[in-house]
């Protein structure tokens, strides 16, 4: 998960420099025998049983009644409702995701003070959470006989709202921001950790303020790592079912497109299961992109410095 | 000291951002429209299908009677966790459920007035269904009975009654055939039900679940399911199963309710009401039918003569005093279901 | 005032310390911790009898053994099979191997739910890899095997990605200069290379385990949730607790506190053995 650093070339891609051009001359000797081909052989085929295997399941199933069927589930009423739901739920994540993990990487790799080691551990329990930990504490807080739930009355009738926090978008929300919490966190610290203060101290002694150091100093340098993490933040944010699925009843208004999977695949003809796996293939395409878009991230910030 | 202030401050101000994106995004989806009534039927996993076509028979009905629409919000699941979220604040203006337990949970928390159970006909419940077995094309274990289930080599599905109020269903029904068969001597009763657990080969959370284990993942000899999914499956899938009624089971009866709290809080007592006393009529009754479940209009039922096996011996929830002292005798912890199963 | 500040913290001029702090701790306390607290309520409102009847009753032992054991289990194989995909990522060139590396993160994006419902399929006794596994005598979906199968599923990410970063800076001359002293592959590895990658491999480990100890989704369609043949993981027993007809909120808040006092005391252990690893580092 956590990348130490974006800066590790791996040998085979370096080229110029000295160093790189040896390696590469060793790499190509050492992939010579049969220790390397065994291996290799290993990790595809882990490769293909494990996670390919299951995709290529999943768009075969997805086009068994063929693409006019195909397209019909895709572009269902229920379907394009719970992707505008998905893609709400995972831009706000994004967003509050992204701010707090500037927030908390800069005060991790920039300051010492004590709790700090706690304080760190607390950021990561969302993902070694299960998701019905995950629904079962947003319910028991929010919840119609949660504790906090006349509180958040007292809010709204002050606000003259009427917001619930479960049962609704917003509670779609923020089960969402929970399971994704210390994406963007975990990929900036290590970064920042490697890079160190001494440029932002400089950059103090030379009058610089505090936004602006971070502006012109810290960011170029953290730009990929953090393009990186919300990518794999927005990545977990599709793909979130059991904690969501505490607080999302109303399909077609709050259903997220793995709810909606699960109520095709729940609804028993096989019409709709058949529905159930094209909106899944919806899914695995955006993951793919999601992907994609992150190898290039990566490429880009491994040639960027 | 000024670190400090900054720090409250700045807590304070976080909140209010969170509170912003939240409401940001959740103001717009609340709007009303104020022509429309908007009503959320909170309902449990069989009856999408049956629902999905009643919601329009019945807004037609109510543009006519009234002249307002009516839009019906439908969510489905577990009939258990439908009622848990109902508790923790699913704005359900009705439910209809698996079971009257699942209400009366409901009604515990104060959501449903006392008496719901006898605001509508025949016990609030407007259709019926039965327990049956689904089995392969050419039933070749040649399963006929409870009897049959109990037999070493057949690899039965059904879910887990701790878990699924539908499987309590199933559950009861081979306790009652083994209440007749052995006169109400409980410790053979015991041991026949525990034998067929024990031939239990998957035991999913919930019925549709165990559907889907049987039909698609072609898992076991034979699936003990509501006859309404039975019908459904035979519907999908003539060439491949078969429904064998057995010669005793249990009537289900599935419960409908008002949540007069969240019904009167929004304003939809007269349109919920309206709702579920509609599922009485003629029309309602027939789609009812067309859905397989058993009408409860005898006549209407009569016309599906073909379609159910009107022969089949039903025993009530009553027969074990009503469903809350069934959940305590049978599937409470430590009780006969855990007794028999885990031994 | 001034010397208790430079104990507490060290003295930096790099400023944002009150502002960040505050924001951290609040979005931190409001998101995470106060539902989190809520768990921790609930089931104090057994009396310490009750709930330690509860957990300790056979069904949820059992549950917390399932769950431990194929989750240890699933991690050990993720280790393994994660150590030579990691490897070969990064110290090997052959075709395709972009498209692994970019596919790694698939269980993460894949909602688990369609992984549990496609392996529950693939690995039951009609299913391809089911049919296959079965005339190796080997039942996988609705048995333990499927329960590894689906943690293998999720857990392999956290394995590759932990420790590739830490194999890409690892100078290859290392090794090479072991195999010119005239050590064996294995001597090689043993001796030089897994001291190195012991920290990642045991970061990974532990996120691989500790995820794998609480997953729902995709495992409950592939196991068959049956008590007698203990296939029961305790995220389904705490769903079996609410959704059960008496909705039983302080026995699932119980369960569930074990289970999040699990999480915590192994992601202590992940940092502590960061923070370790970060020392000797330096």
């Amino acid at each position: 998960m956590e990348r130490k650093g974006r800066d590790g070339r791996s040998p085979e891609k370096g080229a110029g420099s000295g160093a790189d051009a040896v390696r590469k001359v060793s790499g190509q000797h050492r992939q010579e025998g049969i220790v390397p081909v065994l291996l290799i052989v290993v990790g595809i085929l882990f490769f293909l049983l494990m996670l390919v295997f299951p995709l290529v399941e999943v768009i075969y199933r997805s086009l068994k009644d063929g693409l006019a069927s195909y397209l019909n589930a895709v572009t269902a009423e229920n379907t394009i409702a719970a992707l505008k739901v998905t893609l709400i739920a995972a831009v706000i994540a994004l967003a509050v995701n992204t701010f707090f993990g500037l927030c908390a990487s800069w005060l991790v790799t920039k300051f010492e003070f004590p709790g700090k080691h706690v304080l760190s551990v607390l950021i990561d329990i969302p993902f070694s959470i299960s998701p019905v930990i995950a629904g079962l504490a947003y319910i028991m807080t929010f919840g119609r006989m949660g504790w906090a739930t006349p509180i958040v009355e007292k809010i709204n009738q002050w606000l003259g709202t009427d917001i619930s926090l479960v049962f609704s978008i917003p509670g779609v929300v923020l089960a969402t921001i929970f399971v994704t919490f210390p994406f963007v966190s975990r990929e900036l610290i290590p970064v920042m950790q490697a890079q160190g203060s001494r440029e932002e101290e400089a950059a103090v002694m030379l009058g610089a303020r505090g936004f602006t150091i971070f502006r012109k100093v810290t960011f170029p340098h953290i730009k990929w790592a953090l393009l990186y993490g919300i990518i794999l933040c927005a990545a977990r944010a599709f793909g979130e079912f059991g904690a969501v699925y505490a607080v999302s009843k109303a399909r077609g208004k709050t259903f997220t497109l793995p709810l909606e999977i699960d109520a095709l695949y729940m609804a028993g003809s096989a019409d709709a299961i058949t529905q159930a796996f094209a909106v899944s293939s919806l899914l695995v395409v955006l993951a793919i992109l999601i992907l994609i878009l992150k190898q290039i991230v990566e490429y880009c910030g491994k040639d960027g410095r | 000291m000024k670190k400090k202030i900054w720090t409250k401050k700045l807590a304070v101000g976080v909140l209010l951002a969170c509170m912003a994106l939240v409401t940001g995004c959740g103001g717009g989806k609340e709007k009303k429209d104020s022509d429309t009534i908007q009503m959320t039927n909170v309902s449990y996993d069989p009856t999408r299908e049956f629902y999905a076509s009643y919601n329009k028979i019945f807004a037609d009905y109510y543009k006519e009677k009234t002249g307002k629409k009516v839009e019906i919000t439908q969510s489905h699941g577990g009939s258990g966790s439908q009622a848990r979220s109902v508790l923790e604040g699913n704005e359900a203006d009705v439910v209809t459920l698996a079971l009257a337990h699942d209400i009366t949970l409901i009604e515990d928390q104060g959501l449903i007035e006392e008496g719901w159970l006898d605001e509508f006909e025949s016990n609030s419940s407007p259709y019926t269904s039965t327990i049956v077995f689904l089995v392969r094309k050419g039933n070749e274990k040649g399963i006929q009975d409870w009897e049959d289930l109990t037999k070493s080599g057949v690899d039965v599905i059904t879910p887990d009654p701790k878990s699924s109020g539908g499987a309590c269903w199933n559950f009861l029904a081979a306790w009652e055939y083994a209440d007749r068969k052995f006169a109400g001597d409980e410790a053979k009763i015991k041991e026949f039900v525990g034998d067929l657990y024990k031939n239990v080969l998957v035991m999913d959370s919930g019925a549709r679940g165990s559907t889907t284990t049987f039909v698609e993942n072609g898992q076991g000899d034979v699936l003990i399911a509501w006859e309404n999914e039975a019908l459904l499956t035979l519907k999908e899938y003539p060439d491949d199963y078969e429904l064998v009624t057995p010669s005793v089971s249990i009537k289900a009866e599935p419960s409908v309710a008002i949540v007069d709290e969240n019904a009167n809080k929004n304003g939809n007592q007269e349109v919920a009401k309206e709702y579920l006393q509609y599922l009485y009529s003629d029309e309602a009754q027939k789609l009812i039918g067309e859905n397989f479940y058993r009408p409860i209009n005898q006549e209407i039922l009569k016309t599906f003569g073909e379609t159910f096996d009107l022969s089949v011996e039903l025993c009530t929830i009553d027969d074990f005093g009503g469903w809350d002292q069934a959940y305590e005798d049978y599937f409470a912890d430590d009780k006969i279901f855990d007794e028999i199963y885990s031994k | 005032m001034k010397k208790r500040q430079r104990r507490t913290r060290r003295a930096t001029v790099i400023p944002g310390f009150g502002l960040t702090l505050g924001i951290v701790v609040a979005m931190l306390s409001l998101l995470i911790l106060i539902p989190l607290a809520s768990i921790l309520a609930y089931s104090f409102r057994m009396s310490p009898g009750e709930f330690w009847e509860l957990v300790t009753r056979p069904n949820v032992l059992q549950a917390f053994a399932t769950s431990i054991g194929c989750a240890l289990v699933a991690a050990v194989v993720n280790c393994v099979f994660g150590l030579i995909l990691a490897w070969i990522l990064v110290r090997y060139d052959f075709f395709g191997k972009r498209l692994i590396d970019a596919m790694i993160e698939l269980p993460f994006a894949l909602p688990t739910a369609v992984a549990g419902i496609t392996l529950s399929r693939m690995y039951s006794d009609q299913g391809v890899m089911g049919k296959f596994l079965g005339r190796l005598g080997i039942e996988a979906s609705y048995t333990k095997v499927g329960i590894v199968i689906a943690l293998i599923f999720v857990g392999i990410p956290f394995v590759v990605r932990a420790i590739q970063p830490v194999l890409e800076k690892l100078p290859q001359e290392y090794e090479e200069a072991g195999m010119m002293l005239g050590a064996s592959p294995f001597y090689v590895f043993r001796r030089v290379l897994l001291p190195e990658l012991m920290p990642p491999l045991l970061t990974g480990f532990g996120l691989a385990l500790a995820r794998g100890i609480g997953e729902y989704g995709s495992v409950i369609y592939i196991s068959g949730n049956s008590e007698r043949e203990g296939t029961q993981v305790v995220s389904y027993v705490i769903m079996q607790k609410l959704n059960s007809g008496s909705v039983d909120y302080e026995g699932a808040a119980a369960i569930a506190l074990v289970l999040l006092l699990i999480s915590f005391f192994l992601l202590f252990l992940i940092t502590v053995n960061q923070i370790a690893a970060g020392r000797r580092a330096k």
